[in-house]
Formats: C-alpha cells, sequence, structure tokens
C-alpha cells in the first residue's frame, strides 16, 4: 500500500480492520465519530459486523457479549462515553473477556469540549471503574505508532483476556500524517476454549463476573491481581533518550511528546542537555526508565494536556524524590502548545519556579 | 395404567402449589420429615388413584416430580 | 413407558436458589423444557441478569452469559450478531428489562435483533428485598413505597408487552402467566412461538410472565398466586399481543 496520508480516527480504523476486527459497536462522539464512520463504509464490505449502538452504555455491554462469544471486538469513544464504559470496562476485568477501547480524549469534566486533551489519564490508567483492577494502556504519538498499537492491542488483549485501552487525544485522531501499512504488523488470534458458542456436544461454559472456574471472588481477584497483572507488566514500553548526561528531562506522552520534543529541541540548540521519557505503556508504567537518569539532572518536567496534571502523579512516584517534579499544561484561556514548554523549561532551571 | 410418581425430596421445598393443582388430592406436605434443606416436602398418598395428569408436574418450581406410565 | 413428566435435561441436576413457590422457578423450568422440547440446547447461549435469577448461569445446561444490570439485550445483540446460527435468549426480571435497561430493551426490538427474550413481571424488585418496580400497581406497598404506589408522582404501572408490541422490529409479543397448570401450559406454547420466531429469524420475541414474589409480598405461595390473579391480570391483560 506505501505510504498514504490519513486521518488518525481512520488510520486507527484501519489497522483493526487489519488486525482481524470482527465487531466494531460504537457511538458518534468527537472527536472520534470517523471511526464509527470508517468502519460502517468499510466492515460490510469486509464481511465484519458494525453497528452503531443507541448509547456508550449499549456499546460496551455489546462488547461484553461479543468479546465473551469470541470475537475480536472494538470500540471507541470520548471522555463522556467512556465515563459511561467504566461498569463495562471493570466486567470485562473480573470476567476476563477481551476487547479493544479507543479513548481519543477530549477536554473533561462533564462533556468538555470538543479539543483535543489528556483529561482521561486517571479515569483509563488507574480505573474508573468500581474494583481494583487493570488495564493494558497504550499511548502512540504518532500514527505510524498508532496503527501498530491498534494491532498490539487486539493482541495483548487476547494474549491475556483483559481489556486494553488505547489512549490517544482528539489532535492525534484529527491529525494527517503519513502512514505505511505494509509495515504493520498483524496476528491471528489465538484459540478461545472459553468462548460461549453453544455446547455443541460438550460441556456448558459460563462467563460471568466470577471468573471462570474459581468459587468465590477473593479466590478470583487473588489470582487477578497477585498472578495475572504482575504478569502484564513485563508488557511495559517507553522511549528514553539522552537521560544519562540530562539536566533536565521532560516525561510526556501523545501529543503532549510531541511537544516535548520540539522543546527539548530549542533547548538543546541552546545548549540544555534534556533528556526524555516517553511512556507508551501509561500501565505498565515505565518507572524503571528514572533509574537511567544521571547525575546531572536538576529536575523533571511533565507537560500534559492538562491544567494540573494527572499523569504527574505517576512520574511524582517513579520520581521517588530524587528530583523536583513540575507540571505544565493548558493555560488560563487556552490549551499547552511547545512554546510553554520551553517558557517552563526555562523558569525551571532559571530557579523561578 | 400403572403410574410410578417420584418426587425428588431434596428438590422439593414444601411449596404446596402442587398440593392445590391435584385434582384428585393426593399430595400432601410430609409433616413427618424435613429435608436437607430443612423443608417438609410433598409427598404422593395414594399412586394408585393418580391419573397421570401432570399438574403437579407442570407447576412445581423446582422441578422436583418425576411421572412414568405404562 | 411414557413419560409424563420430568426434569428437563436443560437444566443441571441443582436446586434453584429461589424461595419457596417462586413463580421464577416454574418459568425457569418452562424455558429448560422449551429449549429441550425444541432441540436448542447445543446451540443455546443464554444471558443472564442481576436479580432473583443471575443464578441461572448455573441453572441451565447451556453456554451462559452473566449480564450487567438491564443489558442483557445489549449482550444478546453481540453474542447474536457473531454467532448467527446459535439461538440467544435473555431471561430479565422487571426492573433488569424495564427500568435500568429501557434503552436496550427498546432498541434491541427497534432493530429486530433476533433474540428471544423473556421477562419476569412480579412488580417488585425481589434480590434487593421488595423495593417498588416500574410494574408495582397503584397503591401496591414496597419497602420504597411504604404508603402504596402514588400513581401522581411514581406514575402509572409500565406495560412491557404493549410498550415493545408496536415497535416494527418486535414480530412476536405475548404476556402469560404461570397460576394454573392450564396457564403454563399455555405460557410454554407462548415461549415455543418466541423461540420459533428467532429461529425462522423474524425478528425480535418477547414473553412477558406475572408472576409471584411470595416473600416479598408476604404471602405464601398459593395466596400469592391468588393475589397475582386478582390484582396483576386485570391491570397486565393477557394473551398474544403480535404474532410473525
Amino acid at each position: 500500500m506505501a505510504r498514504v496520508l490519513m486521518k488518525g480516527n481512520e488510520a486507527v480504523a484501519e489497522a483493526a480492520l487489519r488486525a482481524g476486527a470482527d465487531a466494531y459497536y460504537g457511538y458518534p462522539i468527537t472527536p472520534q465519530s470517523e471511526i464509527a464512520e470508517y468502519m460502517s463504509r468499510e466492515m460490510p464490505l469486509r464481511g465484519r459486523s458494525f453497528l452503531q449502538t443507541e448509547s456508550e452504555v449499549a456499546t460496551i455491554n455489546m462488547v461484553w457479549g461479543a468479546g465473551a462469544a469470541g470475537a475480536r471486538v472494538i470500540t471507541s469513544s470520548s471522555g463522556p462515553g467512556i465515563s459511561l464504559m467504566q461498569e463495562g470496562i471493570s466486567y470485562m476485568c473480573a470476567g476476563r473477556v477481551p476487547g479493544v477501547i479507543v479513548d481519543m480524549m477530549r477536554l473533561g469534566p462533564g462533556p468538555g469540549n470538543l479539543q483535543g486533551a489528556q483529561d482521561d489519564y486517571i479515569t483509563c490508567v488507574k480505573g474508573g471503574g468500581n474494583g481494583t483492577y487493570k488495564v493494558i494502556c497504550l499511548a502512540p504519538a504518532t500514527l505510524q505508532e498508532a496503527i501498530q498499537l491498534v494491532s498490539d492491542a487486539f493482541d495483548l488483549a487476547d494474549k491475556y483476556t483483559n481489556p486494553v485501552i488505547f489512549l490517544a487525544d482528539g489532535m492525534i485522531g484529527q491529525m494527517m500524517e503519513a502512514v505505511d501499512f505494509d509495515l504493520l504488523k498483524t496476528n491471528p488470534p489465538p484459540e478461545k476454549p472459553w468462548a460461549l458458542r453453544g455446547r455443541h456436544g460438550g460441556p456448558k461454559k459460563v462467563i460471568s463476573a466470577m471468573a471462570r472456574g474459581h468459587v468465590n471472588y477473593y479466590a478470583a481477584n487473588w489470582e487477578n491481581e497477585q498472578s495475572r497483572y504482575p504478569a502484564m507488566e513485563k508488557e511495559v514500553r517507553y522511549e528514553a533518550s539522552n537521560l544519562e548526561d540530562a539536566e533536565l528531562v521532560f516525561v510526556a506522552y501523545g501529543s503532549s511528546a510531541r511537544m516535548a520534543k520540539y522543546a527539548a529541541g530549542k533547548l538543546r540548540g541552546e545548549g540544555v542537555r534534556v533528556g526524555l521519557i516517553r511512556p507508551i505503556t501509561l500501565w505498565p508504567f515505565p518507572h524503571a526508565a528514572f533509574d537511567q537518569i544521571g547525575p546531572r539532572c536538576k529536575a523533571v518536567i511533565v507537560p500534559e494536556l492538562t491544567i494540573i496534571g494527572q499523569m504527574i502523579e505517576d512520574v511524582q512516584i517513579s520520581a521517588a524524590g530524587r528530583w523536583p517534579v513540575f507540571h505544565v499544561g493548558n493555560q488560563q484561556t487556552r490549551p499547552m502548545n511547545p512554546s510553554d514548554v520551553v517558557k517552563a523549561a526555562h523558569e525551571v532551571l532559571g530557579g523561578a519556579k | 395404567m400403572a403410574i410410578r410418581y417420584e418426587i425428588d425430596r431434596d428438590m422439593c421445598k414444601g411449596c404446596g402449589l402442587c398440593i392445590v393443582v391435584c385434582p384428585k388430592g393426593l399430595l400432601k406436605v410430609d409433616t413427618e420429615h424435613i429435608n436437607s434443606k430443612g423443608y417438609q416436602p410433598t409427598m404422593m398418598t395414594d399412586v394408585s388413584q393418580c391419573i397421570g395428569c401432570g399438574n403437579c408436574g407442570v407447576m412445581c418450581p423446582d422441578g422436583a416430580i418425576r411421572i412414568e406410565k405404562d | 413407558m411414557a413419560i409424563i413428566c420430568k426434569r428437563s435435561s436443560a437444566l443441571n441436576p441443582m436446586q434453584f436458589s429461589y424461595c419457596p413457590g417462586c413463580g421464577h422457578g416454574i418459568i425457569t423450568r418452562i424455558v429448560a423444557e422449551c429449549l429441550e422440547e425444541m432441540d436448542l440446547i447445543d446451540i443455546a447461549i443464554g444471558v443472564a441478569p442481576v436479580g432473583c435469577s443471575s443464578n441461572i448461569r448455573m441453572f441451565y445446561n447451556v453456554d451462559m452469559l452473566s449480564s450487567m444490570h438491564g443489558r442483557a439485550c445489549a449482550n444478546a445483540t453481540g453474542i447474536k450478531r457473531f454467532h448467527p446460527d446459535a439461538f440467544v435468549f435473555t431471561y430479565q426480571g422487571d426492573g433488569d428489562f424495564g427500568a435500568i435497561g429501557t434503552a436496550e430493551s427498546v432498541h434491541a426490538a427497534h432493530r429486530g435483533e433476533k433474540i428471544s427474550t423473556i421477562v419476569v413481571n412480579n412488580s417488585v424488585y425481589g434480590m434487593t428485598g421488595g423495593q417498588m418496580a416500574p410494574t408495582t400497581l397503584p397503591g401496591q406497598k414496597t419497602t420504597t413505597s411504604p404508603y402504596g404506589r402514588d400513581v401522581e408522582t411514581c406514575g402509572a404501572p409500565l406495560r412491557f408487552a404493549e410498550l415493545i408490541a408496536p415497535i416494527e422490529g418486535a414480530k412476536f409479543v405475548a404476556r402469560v402467566s404461570i397460576d394454573t397448570p392450564a396457564h403454563v401450559r399455555e405460557a410454554k406454547r407462548a415461549v415455543k412461538r418466541a423461540f420459533q420466531c428467532q429461529i425462522e429469524g423474524k425478528g425480535y420475541s418477547m414473553v412477558e410472565f406475572l408472576s409471584t414474589c411470595p416473600t416479598n409480598w408476604g404471602l405464601a405461595p398459593q395466596e400469592a398466586m391468588e393475589w397475582m390473579r386478582e390484582n396483576m391480570m386485570p391491570y397486565f391483560k393477557m394473551g398474544i399481543i403480535k404474532d410473525f
């Protein structure tokens, strides 16, 4: 196919189809409705199942049903819809049902506004649904990375029989970049002997929030929290550069990471030694990357498209008091831009903060 | 005709719905026994009178009744 | 040797967790018998609700999914669209189907999903201790309508069958009851017709059962049947409201 110029939302949808998505359920919400629209056009042509649902509550419940039936199922939404899906995500973790949930974040809380933001980190990464659960959370910064992460999301969901969240923001959903689908690596789904498809002469199967084979919640949760979630931690991914001699380290993901890279370039031009940690999995969070930061580091700055920061809390945990951690983000009347990041670095290094 | 009539005494919860619908009034609560769950199950008093209508089994909320006929 | 009556092979050999004399027991049994008699056991996938009948996931000897409260019709949509040759049914209480689940229920009918829904209407929320349901009768006392349901503030009871029947995608809608052997047999015929609607790929099918909750009504099982007959039947009309 070679390189094509594509809109982020459409690239994500195409990647899902190539990764073998059997079903898409979704409800329109800006800034991701193009995913549903793309699926509505393409899925019937490729023999997959598309349905626009009556709400995000219905959506996540169809994902629960189709996932339990063994399908590779994907849905997409933005903040307000993701709020409605929290019970479903909690259930999918309890019931060990795979599925891919795309959150193209917009500003919150409430309906917020339509501009891209990074306001759902806590909801998606820390878990906005009830109970203790972990969900692998993938965050792309470019469309080429995004299409691979969509495919990886299906593989990880099936590998661990757990939901996986693909966390991007409205800018990534709406931007157009060159993507090369020839570079996309996909894998077929594994066997799913637990899936509901009718007994067909065999024993009956049950999928419920009391995960298979367990006799009580404590036992099911023990297995989740003591072995299944720890096993997922090896899926940690991140990009790290120039940490050894850094005076200043940016930690950023998604669109903020693009701004941080721009700012790093500017600052290096001024002679500042700038390092970068870009988490690609927000959970598992790349705590270990921080051990690579060298002795010259004076501060860590966390650019995020929020006002007080959400990922910054995980950065503070990772920093463990070794360096002061600062936030830079959305301003009083507008979103953060790359100059804000440069300005924050100057303030921090000048000792003004 | 010979009727083989069986109430699974441990499934039965003694709810009495079958007793009411037996057209011959052949069922009653077995006040002499308590089952493993603490219920007094229902019993057939005279199977020779049973006409095999199946009303009891049709009403049973626990699927505790089995009736066979030669 | 003819078998006049036996426990259905679509049921696991375990005691139902329902209260003695609960209408759910009869209804769960009726559905099992229909699955067996129509040869659906091997291809059936059922969706269990939240409520007293959430345990049907254990009782039925078929593949079962537990739903989030009210969402069984959406879950069933996901299953049936991925396995169109499976026989997919939901079994839901009055709150599950017609309070929290109203949107999912209406839209499954709206889309004409080829699934079959059994709704158990006993005019209360049983599992949680007897609170008011959308189908609680005017003046009926429940734990959250201690002075009796006040139509002025709470509305008149919702008639589910009449809500669903006008929807074009709903192809079979019936209301039945289980208070007498004759009505139980009639109910079973209606359930088989609903299942046939799915088998023939016609659209959405639904059977609403008038049922009893002896425990929360504070009545013995037979008294509860009489109460249902005297109070619920005049308000909720029985019969096949829509056929295919």
